[in-house]
């Protein structure tokens, strides 16, 4: 499967008139988007604004982050498929053919709280460092839900607008030249195999958080937990074939554009062909109950086993009860004598002294480690606050009377978007 | 002027070698041996007023008795931090630097610092406990490891944020510092994978640690006759969250007594957690803290009795540092209201 990603560069975001994009501007028509997202009778209102790198501005508690994407096919893939297939576009295999990216920003979805797992957005300050929203144009779409909205229609009254705002925007990008193309190629397994035959094949494991109860991921539609583990072709990803719909901690969970920009596999595509060979990705989930745990880790063992790879990555999603499917998933693929690397985060404690993790075990010897996410820290005041931030002594990283009397507020960094990645998104790391 | 107070052995005190190692703690004004080193490096910043001198071998025959002994030393003084060794790879050394430093720090909460070589059986012994800097294997090693030392020692005694261990020297083990990488953590992982399917030496960014495993107990003889309690993970609370139990990383647990309570309503009862839809827990606490079954367990003879209070804290994100400690206080409380088991439901 061949993909072209076409990055278009964004550099500003302005509210006006006609919905377009021009020289590197993205123009939005708030009322024309405004009015297609309430088409979901139960958001009451959305109110627009723009949140730019370097801002004295907070964006709390925040949902979902998405980039804007577009397949631009033009009929040499023959496929009818758009971004986010099974969801807010039909059913189609995506990850073929050719894509446009808006590249630079985000949407970012806020709004009254669902859970307690919404973070937080620093546009600058030191909170700006954790997350990697705070270097991308956001375009912020703060909801009103109807009175009396059940949380989980909400969470995904919420998630639909996210994405179709997103796909909204995208398809502004068409008929626009793209700044710079990557291809990304992944053969078939014959193929792939006899390309490379003196390269090590390696594969990417990726949990996908599925504990239910507005701890969900989707993938092509299909609510994850519900899934065997199976495999999926990495340029599908970037596509949109994974969406996030999930409330864990803010700093672990993988977001919507986490998923689009999947980091795994763009850096095991940068070594392709060259020190490694990237021959499946599998996909697997992360049940609440122990059957479903020794299920799905074991099929991901017998996957890693059927396809012959020589080394494989393992990412997380989310901590703690997903800890055992981490350690499962390692334990079983390193006993078929096939190396692992797993990439977690730790809760290691305010003052790091504590145990980091809910389940270990020896033969997880390669560890990268996205860092402590009870390290505390104080967020400046911010000027600026999109949504609200009355939910922040309540959520998780939040404790009772976490706001300074000088307008700072104290966290865990695990209240921060991001902040902790276990696709290894970031540079942080622990020691 | 920081004030330090510097715990060294027989040998490096001058008083002898092995002949001397019975020698008996005794603390001399200023700095000595090692110390004088230490004291350079320390320039205007700090200084060592005072300097404990103990044989090897007396600690460790006596330890008890030498810790009284320094510690009333160490009390006597007060210092800003207290500095022990290096003791390299001297295992019996490496033994009593870890131990008093362990000793300074439960018992007189004074910041303190040692080194030894990362196989020093003390450092095994030690390395959870506090900050170790990493030393060669012999007293070569002494002018790499003094300012090592005497930096972190600084930043220690003033309380500053200390950094990640790879930033600080101390050896990894004891606390987790986040710093910034060069290369993402998807690329580190890359890097890491080669090496490994090659057979080159990598470094784990996180050792794992012997895990806390608790054996169960034998199982309750009579249970119609049992006193049982519940206590949760799950974050049940009185409606209201009134003790303000956090969503995540609780910082506390709370206890509420459930007198007279059959039944855990949506009017009367809630979840604080943050880790799971609060919905269905909401509606119908029971579902996560099952008094309303107990109670009819209870009045149908099955259990002895439901004990009146409950225990509850949120899992979610929180420190098994912090679960233990909460635990051991309130098992305390359940031994002595004579309770004979405890049901621990999580979420």
């Amino acid at each position: 499967m061949k993909l072209t990603i076409g990055n278009i560069r964004i550099t500003d975001i302005v509210l006006g008139e006609q919905s377009k994009v021009e020289n590197s501007t993205l123009f939005v028509n708030s009322k024309e988007l405004e009015a297609l997202l309430l088409e979901d009778g139960n958001i009451v209102s959305v109110c627009f604004d723009v949140a730019k790198p370097g801002e004295s501005t907070r964006i709390t508690p925040v949902k979902d982050v998405i980039e804007p994407r577009t397949k631009v096919c033009d009929g040499d893939c023959n496929c009818d498929c758009g971004i986010f297939p099974g969801v807010v576009s039909k059913v189609g295999t995506v990850g073929k053919g050719k894509t446009h990216v808006l590249k630079g920003m985000a949407v970012v979805t806020t709004g009254k709280i669902v859970g307690f797992q919404e973070g937080i957005i620093d546009m600058s300050g030191i909170g700006a460092e954790y997350t990697p929203f705070s270097q991308t144009i956001n375009l912020v779409l703060d909801f009103v839900p109807r009175d009396g909205l059940a949380a989980h229609d909400y969470e995904r009254s919420l998630r639909l607008a996210g994405l179709k705002a997103a796909n909204y925007l995208g398809d502004l990008a068409k008929n626009i030249k793209p700044d710079e193309e990557i291809v990304y190629e992944f053969l078939s397994m014959a193929e792939g195999a006899k390309k490379y035959p003196n390269l090590p094949r390696v594969g990417y494991v990726q949990m996908l958080q599925s504990q239910g109860l507005l701890h969900d991921t989707y993938v092509y539609g299909v609510d994850m937990k519900q899934s065997l583990t199976t495999m999926i072709s990495p340029t599908e990803v970037f596509d949109g074939a994974i969406i996030s719909g999930n409330c864990v901690s803010a700093c672990d969970k993988n977001t919507t554009y986490h998923h689009q920009n999947n980091p795994v596999v763009t850096d095991l595509f940068a070594r392709h062909g060259k020190d490694l060979n990237f021959m499946a990705m599998i996909i697997t989930n992360e049940n609440v109950y122990l059957a479903d745990k020794e299920r799905s880790s074991d099929w991901t063992a017998k996957l890693v086993e059927m396809l012959g790879l020589d080394g494989v990555i393992i990412s997380q999603e989310g901590f703690g009860n997903p800890d055992t499917d981490l350690i499962m998933n390692c334990k079983k693929i390193e006993a078929l004598g096939v190396p692992t690397v797993i990439i977690t985060d730790e809760y290691a404690g305010r003052d790091g002294t504590s145990q980091s993790l809910a389940d270990v075990d020896v033969s997880a010897n390669a560890v990268v480690t996205g860092g402590n996410a009870n390290e505390v820290i104080t967020l400046p005041k911010m000027n600026k606050i999109i949504g609200t931030q009355e939910y922040v002594d309540v959520i998780a990283g939040g404790f009772e009377n976490n706001v300074q009397p000088d307008g700072s507020i104290v966290v865990e960094i695990q209240a921060i978007i991001g902040a902790t990645n276990e696709m290894g998104f970031n540079k942080m790391s622990a020691r | 002027m920081l004030k330090i107070l510097h715990y060294i052995n027989q040998f490096y005190g001058g008083i002898g070698g092995e002949e001397h190692a019975g020698h008996l703690p005794e603390m001399r004004e200023g700095a000595v041996g090692p110390g004088t080193a230490f004291v350079a490096a320390f320039g205007a910043d700090a200084a060592i007023t005072h300097t404990i001198i103990c044989g090897d071998s007396y600690f460790g025959e006596n330890t008890e008795a030498a810790k009284e002994a320094i510690l009333d030393m160490v009390r006597e003084v007060k210092p800003d931090l207290f500095l022990a060794g290096p003791a390299f790879n001297a295992g019996r050394y490496g033994f009593a630097c870890g131990t008093i430093c362990d000793a300074v720090k439960a018992e007189l909460d004074i910041p303190v610092l040692t080194g030894m070589y990362e196989e020093n059986p003390g450092a095994e012994a030690f390395v959870d406990k506090m900050h170790i800097v990493a030393t060669r294997d012999s007293a070569v090693g002494m002018r790499d490891a003094v300012p090592k030392m005497a930096k972190l020692a600084l930043k220690l005694a003033r309380g500053e944020k200390i950094g990640a261990s790879i930033e600080e020297g101390y050896m990894p083990g004891y606390m987790r510092v986040n710093f910034f990488e060069e290369k993402r953590g998807s690329e580190r992982a890359v890097d890491m994978l080669l090496a490994k399917m090659k057979g080159e030496p990598f470094v784990t960014e996180f050792p794992m640690p012997d895990f806390d495993r608790v054996d169960a107990l034998p199982p309750v003889v009579d249970i119609t006759k049992a006193k049982i309690a519940l206590v949760t993970s799950g974050g049940i609370v009185p409606k209201g969250n009134p003790d303000r139990i956090e969503a995540s990383s609780a910082s506390k647990y709370g206890e509420y007594d459930i007198t007279g309570v059959t039944d855990l309503t949506e009017a009367t009862y809630e979840t604080a957690h943050g880790g799971y839809d609060p919905t269905y827990a909401n509606v119908d606490s029971d579902r996560v803290l099952p008094v309303d079954v107990l109670r009819e367990m209870e009045a149908a003879g099955k259990i002895g009795a439901l004990h009146n209070k409950f225990y509850t804290t949120t899992g979610n994100g929180t420190a098994v540092k912090s679960s233990a400690a909460f635990a051991i206080e309130f098992a305390a409380k359940l031994k002595n209201d004579g309770v004979d088991a405890v049901i621990l439901t999580s979420t």
